[in-house]
């Protein structure tokens, strides 16, 4: 195979959409994490919480055959998860980073075991499930490449897009997002000036797990057509986690980061065909570590520019 | 006049602490009304009181006649109560505007935030009283002084018309101050508002207040008529007992130079040069004291010189040996002791007892250990009981955790290990800092008993008075950089006023 054919594949309209794919359920999910970042949570039980979103909206769906009730369900499920995790880190104030190990650890054991029993040994509900529509963008399907990445996804990529744009609205735009911000950043000032710092962490949490709910809905019943796979997060959780703290926890910024993860990850997808896919597969987090090593950097380059202007500032009276 | 608002017999109980005690006291419409107490003398859960932080386990409150049932900070704004309190209620990310609204922010369509009408009502209120702030500038950027007064606008902004403030000053120039107090003045003549201060500095007592209440472990001890009483007066009323400010015996010449430090550079935290380029020493038989802000590199240039923190350029000296960048062991080593500011994160072991505690850098002395192994701990103890004797200490004996101690003890403990150890070079960050009155005269008699042994000294202070105090030579900081040194007597407060905000003495480099 030539060198032009590899090109040609790795920036095919089918890697692009691949990466719109990829960052979704990544990007929903960075969305809830952003919240609880905002609120002074260290959230790092993202990936649990994806993962039982995920089961329990296969499970529904299963049950109930209709993939809404599926995503409802999740919905409900994030709300209750978020209550358990505010419940222990804000009310009981335990250990923020101990309960979100221990929220994944149990994830992964609870699927296992529950979808064993509901699915059958494998542990995999096959295609049993039903899942949510494609969207076809009518006019933009029409338009050569672009209608080929943009048009056709599972209903949640659009939905995402629509969520990104409300949920920075959300942050900064209302006084519940300034709140939200102010009981992360400094509780104090807020309690003084009325409002509950605790009520805007509970409400953080909340909205963490619903969004994580819908991540995981999306991923079992959008992104893998109606199918739960044991571990199917597959780390989600934390690289959601890296794009909160590369975005600064800005959601228009979380979801380009996540792009970017979905396009190393639809870049692995694509080079297996001719590198290992062991190999190719260990991209996107790759990437991730090298974000993290960026967020370090620039926060480094960003001290010592202020440093200099400030030295100027002051040396120039 | 009217009653503005009255404490019924009010008392706060926390576990164990008993903060208020039956206290009974009216304020009155349209007055400044100054509380005075030593640290933990319960002014300040008093007036968390009245804001509604704390809810009262006995006794009643009463707002302009009406009863208060609810205690919340909530049903305090709309009494319409503001507390400034001492460490700043703001959010840093936040702009002005943006802090001033929060929590009532003005809203368009109902539902978004307006930034533009929070800026609009923040310009409003600042021509209103005059107290000139940007209203877009980010609260991290604007300096302590105009923090202050964003802590002041928010609370009108919400209505207040009774004010508290805690500690205002504890964080200002003197020239900050005197703006504080016209501040102050100005609302209560033109908008007729009751101003509550919390302090502990009694000539501001006397310059900006009408009455004062004097507390003292959670008793209110008095209410006086400020142009009735005096400092004096005052000090003995907050202390229980008579308080000599006497005149410290300063003995002796200064003799060869003890600390050296040339042309030094160092960084903070965060990167930020913190230092910039200072030279000083300090002979033998003196004090010099570091008049500055906080936060204009005094910190920095203490740990660097005690081994603390990295000096990128330039160099430090101890008794005539090199000590840039050594460690602070072998600083110690070439004759030096160090009080460190922070008590709690670098001065004690706060799980540790008394005993361990005063221990510390003496425990390979071969009389408290047998062949480097087995710890003696009889002579350890016996060591421990006598300076404990002699430094006063009070708590429940040498083993007590010092973590659960006062302030003023814990420091007790810190001064007494550091100043045995008989070193020529003394560096003192915050000697008295949250101590009371009483143990703070006890200090200053210590350090000066050490400067008349021939010590040299090099104190660091956020209390003006105190450096004037103790100090033979003040210099001035600003910026990381000495914009003036002066002889201690030959300089009022207010001149030196000008120096820790920039102005450059003539000559100086």
């Amino acid at each position: 195979m030539n060198n032009h054919n590899v090109w040609a594949t790795v920036f095919s309209a089918g890697t692009f959409a691949q990466m719109l794919r990829s960052a979704t359920p990544v990007a929903l999910a960075a969305l809830g994490g952003l919240m609880t970042e905002h609120a002074g949570i260290m959230n790092i039980g993202m990936d649990g919480m994806i993962l039982m979103g995920a089961f329990v909206a296969a499970v529904a769906s299963y049950f109930c055959a209709s993939a809404a009730m599926g995503v409802l369900a999740a919905v409900a499920f994030g709300i209750l998860i978020g209550l358990f995790f505010a419940l222990f880190t804000v009310k009981l104030k335990s250990d923020e980073f101990i309960i979100g190990c221990a929220l994944n650890t149990f994830a992964l054991g609870v699927t296992a075991y529950l979808s064993r029993e509901i699915f059958g040994l494998s542990g995999t509900s096959g295609y049993l499930v039903p899942c949510l529509p494609d969207v076809t963008i009518p006019l933009i399907n029409k338009i050569p490449f672009v209608g080929e990445v943009l048009s056709g996804h599972s209903v949640f990529v659009y939905i995402t897009w629509i969520l990104v744009v409300l949920m920075w609205l959300f942050v900064y735009r209302t006084p519940v997002g300034f709140w939200i911000r102010a009981s992360g950043e400094s509780p104090e000032t807020l309690r003084t000036a009325g409002k509950n710092p605790e009520r805007m962490k509970w409400i953080a949490s909340i909205l963490c797990g619903v969004f994580c709910g819908l991540a995981g809905a999306h991923l079992s019943l959008g992104y893998l057509n109606g199918s739960f796979v044991e571990g199917m997060s597959a780390s989600r959780g934390y690289i959601a986690f890296a794009c909160v703290i590369f975005a600064a926890a800005n959601p228009p910024k979380a979801y380009l980061a996540a792009l970017m993860f979905g396009f190393f990850d639809a870049l692995g997808l694509r080079l297996q065909d001719y590198i290992s896919s062991d190999l190719t597969g260990t991209i996107p987090y790759l990437i991730t570590i090298v974000m993290m090593v960026y967020v370090v950097v620039s926060g480094q380059k960003r001290r010592e520019r202020l440093a200099r202007q400030q030295l100027k500032k002051i040396e120039t009276p | 006049m009217t009653d503005e608002i009255r404490f019924e017999h009010i008392s706060m109980e926390f576990p164990g602490v008993l903060a208020n005690d039956d206290i009974s006291l009216s304020i009155r419409d349209g007055e400044v009304f100054a509380l005075v107490g030593e640290n933990g003398a319960g002014k300040s859960t008093l007036m968390n009181i009245l804001y509604g932080i704390n809810t009262p386990t006995a006794g009643e409150l009463y707002v302009r006649g009406e009863k208060v049932t609810t205690f919340s900070p909530k049903a305090a704004i709309d009494r319409g109560i503001g507390m400034v309190h001492q460490h700043f209620m703001l959010v840093p990310s936040f702009t002005v505007a943006q802090n001033i609204v929060l929590g009532r922010e003005p809203k368009n369509a109902g539902v978004l935030f307006d930034n533009r009408k929070a800026e609009k009502l923040t310009r409003e209120l600042v021509e209103e009283y005059g107290l000139e702030v940007d209203p877009s500038a980010e609260i991290r950027d604007i300096s302590v002084g105009l923090q202050q007064r964003v802590e002041i606008l928010k609370t009108l902004y919400r209505g207040a018309d009774i004010l508290i403030l805690d500690e205002p000053t504890a964080v200002l120039t003197p020239q900050e101050t005197d703006e504080l107090f016209e501040v102050i003045r100005r609302i209560v003549r033109e908008k007729q508002m009751t101003v509550i201060i919390i302090t502990h500095k009694l000539n501001e007592v006397m310059a900006i207040s009408d009455r004062v209440g004097v507390m003292r472990q959670g008793k209110l001890i008095g209410v006086e008529e400020t142009k009735n009483v005096n400092e004096k007066i005052l000090a003995s009323m907050m202390v229980g007992r008579p308080v000599l400010f006497d005149h410290l015996e300063k003995a002796g010449e200064p003799g060869e130079v003890a600390i050296k430090v040339d042309d030094l550079y160092v960084a903070d935290n965060r990167g930020l040069p913190a230092v910039r380029g200072v030279s000083l020493e300090v002979k033998k038989g003196e004090v010099l004291g570091i008049a500055a802000i906080e936060g204009n590199g005094q910190s920095e240039l203490l740990e660097a010189i005690t081994g603390l923190r990295k000096i990128n350029r330039g160099t430090v000296a101890v008794c005539g040996r090199d000590a840039t960048n050594h460690t602070p062991g072998e600083i110690r080593d070439m004759g030096l002791s160090h009080v460190p500011e922070d008590r709690l994160s670098t001065g004690v072991d706060k799980l540790a007892s008394v005993a361990d505690n005063l221990l510390v850098g003496r425990q390979k002395e071969k009389r408290f250990n047998l062949l480097g192994f087995h710890q003696r701990r009889s002579t350890v103890e016996r060591y421990a009981e006598e300076l404990y004797r002699k430094f006063d200490i009070r708590g429940a004996g040498i083993h007590t955790e010092v973590g659960s101690m006062s302030g003023g003890n814990m420091q007790k403990v810190v001064v007494a290990r550091e100043f045995t150890f008989d070193t020529p070079v003394l560096v003192i960050s915050q000697p008295t800092r949250g101590v009371d009155i009483g143990a703070m005269e006890f200090f200053h008699t210590r350090i000066i008993e050490k400067r008349n042994e021939g010590a040299a000294i090099l104190l660091s202070s956020a209390d003006l008075d105190e450096v004037f105090r103790l100090s033979d030579r003040i210099i001035t900081l600003y910026e990381g950089k000495i914009t003036g040194e002066f002889s201690a007597n030959a300089i009022t407060k207010e001149e030196i006023g000008f120096y820790m905000t920039g102005s450059r003495k003539e000559g100086e480099a």
